[in-house]
């Protein structure tokens, strides 16, 4: 009897260890592969690759060469940031709303704000761009923020909404039995409880902005060219190796946002 | 004041102690207001184009419906995405569990690591993710080269544009949304009840089947919903590592829409993939609630 139990055991570690060595592997490898390939000396994805060089980094950052990688960039950083600010200014005040109550509005609106996060949003992004054209707008950096706002607004939502729980009631009775007014306490009492959670979430949406596909590859045009769909065309066409390059800056700027975030925040903590 | 004051009168409660909580049901008005004209409306429309008849956007009815069911193909095309959302969820649970459970058991110095490297490829782009498995998949690849300098295989395997390379690429892809939902649920068990288990004389297999899997059921769900949705949805992974021979709804409605500009049955596609979603992902909320009830009731 116990001799079996010891092969259990055995056999326990040995099968969940080698499953999480293959899930960590997973997880880790293509970060590492991204990294080496944007050191190619190849104009193909031969990996590992024949020579290590920075020539598809200086391509990338070539002025001319890649103006149209450098303005789809721009386009996305100007399109997450406002989207970012309208979604925590809009979200934050719904949050405060919906949390602690637990009626049938509340619990409706909850689960209307957060369903962008379980719809196939490519059929959301189909449905924006029929409902512009119908209005006769034409496609637009303005539009592509309102159609981002819809899909990054969960993410603000679900962390503030988190914090707010957490938040002490009685300090908010207190500070209005003390004769403070509303404005005041959410400023001196509520904000300051709450803005960690703020952060992280309009952290993730601005990431989630900047990644955004579904949205944007219908709302992007010639105009208002994106970053993600600049690179899927980047891929799709003809295999262009500058893609590894931007992936390499892409994957260092977001770690080192990460590291920051979570030293500011606590990230890590609050996502999971 | 010239009438006397009552118990419960207004005057007497103190205004300012209940200002802020009957001020904050307004708040949740911009945000709805927002939905209404840009989330629901649009999907309103789209609703509505799905029941025009030709591309032209003229008649009403539901010929679109009956075409998109009177083809064999698009039902082909439904069953291969919903199937690729099932094998990738299956997957993610097979390699996710573990590493949730190692989680669970890593040193208190190691859990925030083991949180980055799950974290971080959630915050890296899709399309750096995807570009990752071209690289790792392709032809002159990690695995084929590795496999060749091995002796394993003498030609190249065909991994990219397979639904092998799409299932492994996007479990990858979704892991985190996995792994989130399992480890706050997991973290939140009571760390004796598996020494209650051991004592009593069960298994770790036992344990882990019959207490530990049983009571993290919510999590589970939570993430097999996650992973399902958006990798059903995962239009730059299934374009790119799945290819062009296979055809996914995705794709099959942005083609409708922009390149064959035929609204309606790209909305009717839309719709059907809507609906589609929508039943998986009530079903699973149904069993989760179930799960949820085995748990604490």
């Amino acid at each position: 009897m116990a001799r079996q139990t010891t092969a259990g055991d055995l056999s326990y570690r040995v099968v969940l260890g080698l499953l999480s060595m293959v899930a960590l592997l997973i997880l880790i490898v293509p970060v590492v592969v991204v990294i080496i390939t944007s050191f190619t000396d190849s104009r193909s994805l031969r990996f590992p690759p024949p020579a290590l060089s920075l020539r598809w980094y200086s391509a990338l950052f070539d002025p001319v060469q890649s103006a149209q990688i450098h303005t789809a960039a721009w386009n996305s950083l100007v399109i997450a940031v406002s989207a970012t600010a309208i979604s925590v200014a809009l979200g934050t005040a719904a949050a405060l709303a919906i949390s602690g109550r637990r009626t049938w509005w509340t619990q409706a609106l909850d689960a209307l704000f957060m369903s962008p996060l379980i719809l196939p949003t490519l059929a959301f992004g189909l449905a924006a761009l029929m409902f512009f054209s119908t209005l006769r707008l034409p496609l637009s950096i303005p539009l592509m923020i309102l159609g981002h706002v819809a899909v990054i607004v969960p993410f603000i939502l679900r962390t503030t909404i988190a914090s707010l729980s957490q938040l002490d009631r009685g300090l908010l009775d207190t500070s209005s039995s003390l004769g403070a007014s509303a404005i005041y306490t959410f400023r001196r009492v509520t904000l300051p409880a709450i803005r960690p959670g703020i952060l992280a979430g309009a952290f993730i949406a601005f990431m989630a902005s900047v990644d955004n596909v579904s949205v944007s590859l219908f709302l992007a045009g010639p105009e208002n060219d994106v970053l993600p769909i600049r690179m899927w065309n980047m891929l799709e066409s003809q295999l262009d190796v500058r893609t590894a390059a931007v992936s390499g800056v892409l994957i260092f700027t977001t770690a080192i946002l990460v590291v920051v975030m979570d030293r500011i925040v606590g990230l890590t903590r609050r996502i999971s | 004041m010239d009438r006397a004051l009552q118990q419960g009168d207004p005057a007497i409660a103190t205004p300012r102690a209940r200002a802020p909580r009957e001020r904050e049901g307004w708040l949740a008005l911009p945000l709805a207001l927002y939905f209404c004209l840009f989330f629901l409306a649009p999907l309103a429309l789209l609703a509505g184009i799905s029941l025009r008849t030709t591309p032209q956007l003229e008649g009403f009815g539901l010929v679109q419906y009956a075409k998109f069911a009177g083809d064999p193909f698009n039902w082909s095309v439904l069953w291969q995405t919903l199937l690729i959302g099932v094998k990738t969820v299956a997957l993610t649970a097979c390699i996710g569990i573990p590493l949730g459970l190692l989680f669970m058991d890593a040193p208190r110095r190691l859990q925030p690591i083991l949180l980055f490297i799950i974290v971080l490829p959630l915050l890296t782009s899709v399309v750096v993710r995807t570009f990752a498995w071209m690289v790792i998949l392709g032809r002159d690849g990690l695995v084929n080269n590795a496999l060749t300098a091995l002796g394993v295989i003498t030609a190249p395997l065909r991994l990219l544009h397979t639904e092998l390379g799409l299932v492994v690429s996007l479990s990858q892809i979704e892991m985190p949304l996995m792994l989130l939902p399992l480890i706050s649920v997991m973290s939140r068990l009571d760390p004796h009840l598996k020494d209650a288990s051991a004592a009593l004389g069960a298994g770790r297999w036992r344990t882990l089947f019959r207490v530990t899997l049983p009571l993290s059921l919510p999590g589970l769900l939570a993430g097999c919903l996650l992973v399902f949705a958006s990798s059903v949805t995962a239009f730059v992974s299934q374009t790119i590592i799945g290819g062009g021979r296979m055809i996914l709804m995705p794709f099959y409605l942005w083609q409708q829409a922009t390149t064959l500009f035929n609204w309606p049955f790209a909305a009717t596609i839309g719709m059907v993939l809507l609906v589609a979603v929508l039943a998986v992902v009530t079903t699973l909320n149904a069993l989760g609630r179930r799960s949820r009830a085995l748990v604490h009731g």
